[in-house]
């Protein structure tokens, strides 16, 4: 139990006690208007976690309804129309609703106790960027109730199948993701705005966190590609309510379009749900090692690479749509091209380790899971990036089983990592190391049971976002059904651990973790309202 | 020709070892053109070069987990860079991928090459069911699940080809090179059989081309690859492949079918046979949106039963069947179905369900309103 514990020797240098007589000279709400009302970063980063965790088992449960439906051939709980309205929410809250919220959330507690900031630099602008988000997600959920049923078309939404052919609520739809896309714009401004301006004096950016670092680089791409997500959703809102045919082929449209302008927002996307996830990983390994990142500035550069990059690889996903063979080859190349900077990452991770004084504590599980299965989505993301193999993998449960890989045992775990570690910071208590070891396990051996045998079941011919299958893809199925009960059920465990942490157990001192060594260390446990008034006295390590 | 050799022989000895494991279900299959031999040959040495480095890198990690644990008494090293380690490490992965990138390049500029075609058939997607057409001999058809409908709802034991059978399988000869031209009339599809390695969306509005030569006769079975609306994994693909002479005579039997039809055109049509051959029609066609019983699924899909405003507006029925409904999913059959079957259909749905009209609709008057 006190492989985690600091010596005893190390006393916590923290802020002066003006910190909190401070938070006492304002006349501070209570109650719901002090949450509505909140301008502090700590409050609103919880707000952004507690979002992020009931909207991760609002989606989970819809998943739960699609894996009984697939449990075995055969319509048996739900009709189709409904299937795919399961499959297009649990897509859509997952992404916009759970993940990316989540890492908002961590920033916005992380970010300004990692530079040394009092708060974010936009702290009315930060209530508002959260705000929005349960008013987007009440309407999103609230088509369910609408005529016609919520969004079927997959959260990828392709034309004419979400324009022509949707039902009435696709309207509805929009508006909310316009409102969850200003939320995103409005944060990722808020987050550059801090790291830029906010950080304690003589700390250079090559001297930040790598979570400060990742996050940075996914606000510009949060800033670059949003309006563009805006853009062709407007586009389906004025093809499906005021007679365009951007879309609409038999008005002179171009179905092909959509797919251009989505995934240009799309694969961008996908990285905004991975960076983040780079930088709590590159932060909690070292410090369960004890020993410093292997490679920080290469880490640094590999990250840009990988967002530069991915404003040039939009059309992998679109390999089967008749590309002209120029156009192919490009993206093929330059998919590829990818698994170079994301190898330099995987290999930093291992060489950290290596010679390194390792214990294994929650955070550090969730991390190593995170290195291991994180990099089998790699794997089969290669394989999918050859395009002739494309032609066979493309749209099947291959396609699934890769990028649940990159997000679930990807980015949900280095979500989970990054609250184990920072609980104690956040609560004052350390976690339930028992409970969160059992959660650690379940969780792990419920993602592969879920995830892996979708790698067959697609090879074997079995396409996406179907609620019947034909009698060969029967085992396969069934297995990854048992596996996501287990790894649903045992996402309990973690709520349980999450609220025993708040309500007490082992007090955490300032430095929680031996091995920490950023800036959120040298504030006390749990963090007091406002940290940091006076810049803190840093001093730069050797990178 | 050699490359190709080479490439068949890799593949070959790749799959080898887990021929066994592999070959039964749980991978890419070989498949029966070249093509399909060449893209799982690539899938293969993907694969085994990511099994490989896997090896490397989690032997590593597992290395560094178990040597360096604090509980052994491991003190941590202080290093932190290493610029050789590091460009190597950059440059090795790069190398790796050029070497992939050479091959992969070749069976796609193979893929792309639908040149000199023996034959063509144009593949139409519509929700949920496709319509193959052999392009220049005047034979067309629509094929559609056969599958029972109490199969899938579990009242009747599943039969072997579960969702993967079909009315009538599109019909190919071995050893011709045939263009496959693909496009819809509706939503994305996605047409894929795997055995064929042939997966190629299906576009309104745009006709993608792709090719195949198969090489040996056989079933082939496959399925809509792209989501496409409520029945979109009740749209299987079935391809029979079978010897160039074959071929040639089930192509004659069913031009000669063809022209048959087309003698329905001269004759008065009544009212009983209308509707027997309507009942097919819209079993086949329409019951997919509107219901076996009429009843459609509103807002979407109008009830057709009981429908006072298509009872009393016959030549608005007519016209909604011929050329659809611009902006709504109601697609135009003047292309898919011929003036027999539209009539028919049309008689079908004016007096069945309760809907006693009395109206019959004659092929005649149907093919008249096409050739305007």
């Amino acid at each position: 139990m006190a492989s985690h514990l600091p010596p005893k020797s190390t006393t916590q240098h923290s802020q002066p006690a003006t910190a909190g007589v401070a938070s006492q000279a304002h006349a501070t709400p209570r109650g719901i208007k002090r949450w509505l009302l909140t301008t502090n970063h700590k409050e609103i980063g919880t707000l952004y976690l507690v979002l992020s965790l009931t909207m991760f088992f609002v989606g989970g449960l819809f998943a739960m309804v699609i894996r009984a439906e697939l449990f075995q051939p055969g319509l048996q709980l739900v009709e189709p129309e409904f299937f795919n309205q399961m499959t297009t929410m649990h897509g859509l809250i997952m992404i916009f609703g759970a993940v990316m919220p989540a890492f908002v959330g961590l920033a916005n507690w992380m970010v300004p106790l990692q530079v040394g900031a009092p708060d974010m630099a936009l702290p009315r602008l930060n209530n508002f960027s959260f705000w929005l988000l349960p008013v987007a997600f009440t309407l999103l959920l609230s088509t369910f109730f609408m005529p016609g049923g919520a969004p079927n078309f997959g959260w990828t939404s392709y034309a004419p199948l979400s324009t022509t052919y949707s039902p009435p609520s696709t309207t509805f739809f929009i508006f909310s993701l316009h409102l969850a896309g200003i939320s995103s714009i409005l944060g990722a401004i808020n987050i550059i705005a801090t790291i830029l301006n906010l950080r304690a004096p003589g700390m250079r950016l090559m001297d930040m966190p790598l979570f400060v670092w990742t996050w940075l680089i996914t606000a510009f791409l949060l800033i670059a590609v949003m309006p563009i997500l805006a853009g062709v959703i407007t586009m389906m809102l004025l093809d499906i309510n005021f007679g365009t045919s951007f879309f609409s082929a038999a008005g002179g449209g171009d179905p092909v379009l959509f797919q251009h302008l989505f995934w240009f927002f799309g694969h961008p996307e996908v990285y905004i749900m991975i960076l983040p996830a780079f930088g709590i990983v590159s932060v909690i390994i070292p410090t369960f090692a004890r020993k410093p990142l292997f490679g920080y500035a290469s880490m640094v550069y590999a990250t840009a690479s990988i967002a530069i990059l991915s404003f040039l690889v939009w059309a992998h996903h679109m390999f089967t749509v008749g590309l002209p063979l120029v156009a192919e080859l490009f993206f093929m190349y330059s998919t590829m091209l990818i698994a170079v900077p994301t190898g330099v990452k995987v290999f930093n991770w291992v060489t950290t380790l290596f010679r390194g004084s390792i214990t294994f504590e929650p955070p550090m599980l969730f991390a190593l899971a995170f290195v291991v299965l994180f990099t089998i989505g790699g794997f089969s993301g290669l394989m999918l990036a050859i395009s002739p193999a494309d032609f066979q993998y493309h749209d099947t449960y291959f396609v699934v089983a890769h990028f649940h890989y990159v997000l679930v045992p990807g980015a949900v775990f280095a979500i989970m990592a990054g609250v184990y570690y920072w609980l104690p910071k956040w609560t004052g208590h350390y976690p339930n190391l028992r409970l969160g070891q059992w959660h650690f396990w379940l969780s792990v051996i419920g993602v592969n049971l879920t995830f892996f045998p979708m790698h067959f079941a697609g090879l074997a011919g079995m396409p996406r976002r179907i609620p019947d299958y034909a009698l060969q893809f029967a085992d396969f199925n069934m297995v990854t059904s048992l596996g996501a009960f287990m790894f649903g059920a045992s996402q309990l465990l973690f709520v349980a651990v999450i609220v025993m942490c708040i309500r007490g157990g082992e007090k955490a001192p300032a430095k929680a973790w031996e091995g920490g060594e950023d800036l959120e260390w040298t504030v006390p446990s749990p963090a007091p309202l406002h940290t940091f008034e006076t810049p803190p006295d840093f001093q730069p390590r050797q990178h | 020709m050699r490359m190709r050799l080479v490439r068949t022989a890799v593949g070959m000895a790749l799959t080898g070892p887990f021929e066994v494991v592999l070959a039964n279900g749980w991978n890419m299959p070989v498949g029966v053109t070249d093509l399909s031999r060449d893209i799982h040959t690539l899938h293969m040495v993907i694969f085994w070069i990511c099994v490989v480095i896997g090896i490397v890198v989690f032997g590593a990690i597992f290395y560094s987990l178990f040597r360096y644990r604090r509980s052994r008494g491991a003190k941590a090293s202080h290093f932190h860079e290493h610029t050789t380690v590091e460009v190597i490490w950059t440059v090795i992965p790069l190398l790796i991928l050029v070497a992939m990138a050479i091959p992969a390049t070749a069976t796609l500029r193979d893929m792309y090459d639908a040149s000199e075609a023996d034959m063509d058939v144009l593949i139409t997607g519509q929700q949920w069911r496709w319509r193959y057409e052999y392009r220049g001999e005047d034979v067309a058809f629509i094929s559609s699940l056969a599958t029972p409908r109490e199969q899938i709802e579990g009242q009747a034991a599943k039969g072997e080809h579960y969702l993967r059978e079909v009315d009538q399988p599109l019909v190919l000869p071995v050893d011709r090179k045939v263009r496959l031209l693909m496009t819809s009339d509706d939503v994305i599809h996605s047409w894929w059989v795997p055995d064929l390695g042939v997966k190629q969306d299906a576009m309104p509005g745009y006709i993608n081309e792709n090719w195949v030569r198969i090489n040996e006769p056989g079933t082939y079975r496959g399925q809509c690859a792209e989501l496409c609306g409520r029945d979109h994994a009740f749209m299987p693909v079935v391809v029979e492949a079978v010897e160039p002479e074959q071929f040639d005579s089930w192509l004659a039997e069913r031009k000669a079918a063809a022209a048959e039809a087309a003698m329905g055109l001269d004759r008065e049509w009544g009212l009983d046979e209308l509707m027997e051959r309507g009942e097919q029609v819209y079993g086949t066609i329409c019951a997919s949106c509107h219901q076996p019983d009429g009843g459609g699924s509103p807002p979407t899909f109008p009830a057709l039963a009981g429908n006072q405003a298509l009872m009393d507006d016959r030549e608005r029925h007519i016209e909604t069947v011929i050329n659809g409904v611009s902006g709504a999913p109601m697609p135009a059959f003047r292309n898919t179905l011929d003036p027999v079957e539209i009539a028919a259909v049309i008689t079908y749905e004016r007096n069945a369900w309760g809907n006693e009209t009395g109206d019959s609709v004659q092929p005649s008057a149907i093919a008249e309103r096409i050739a305007d």
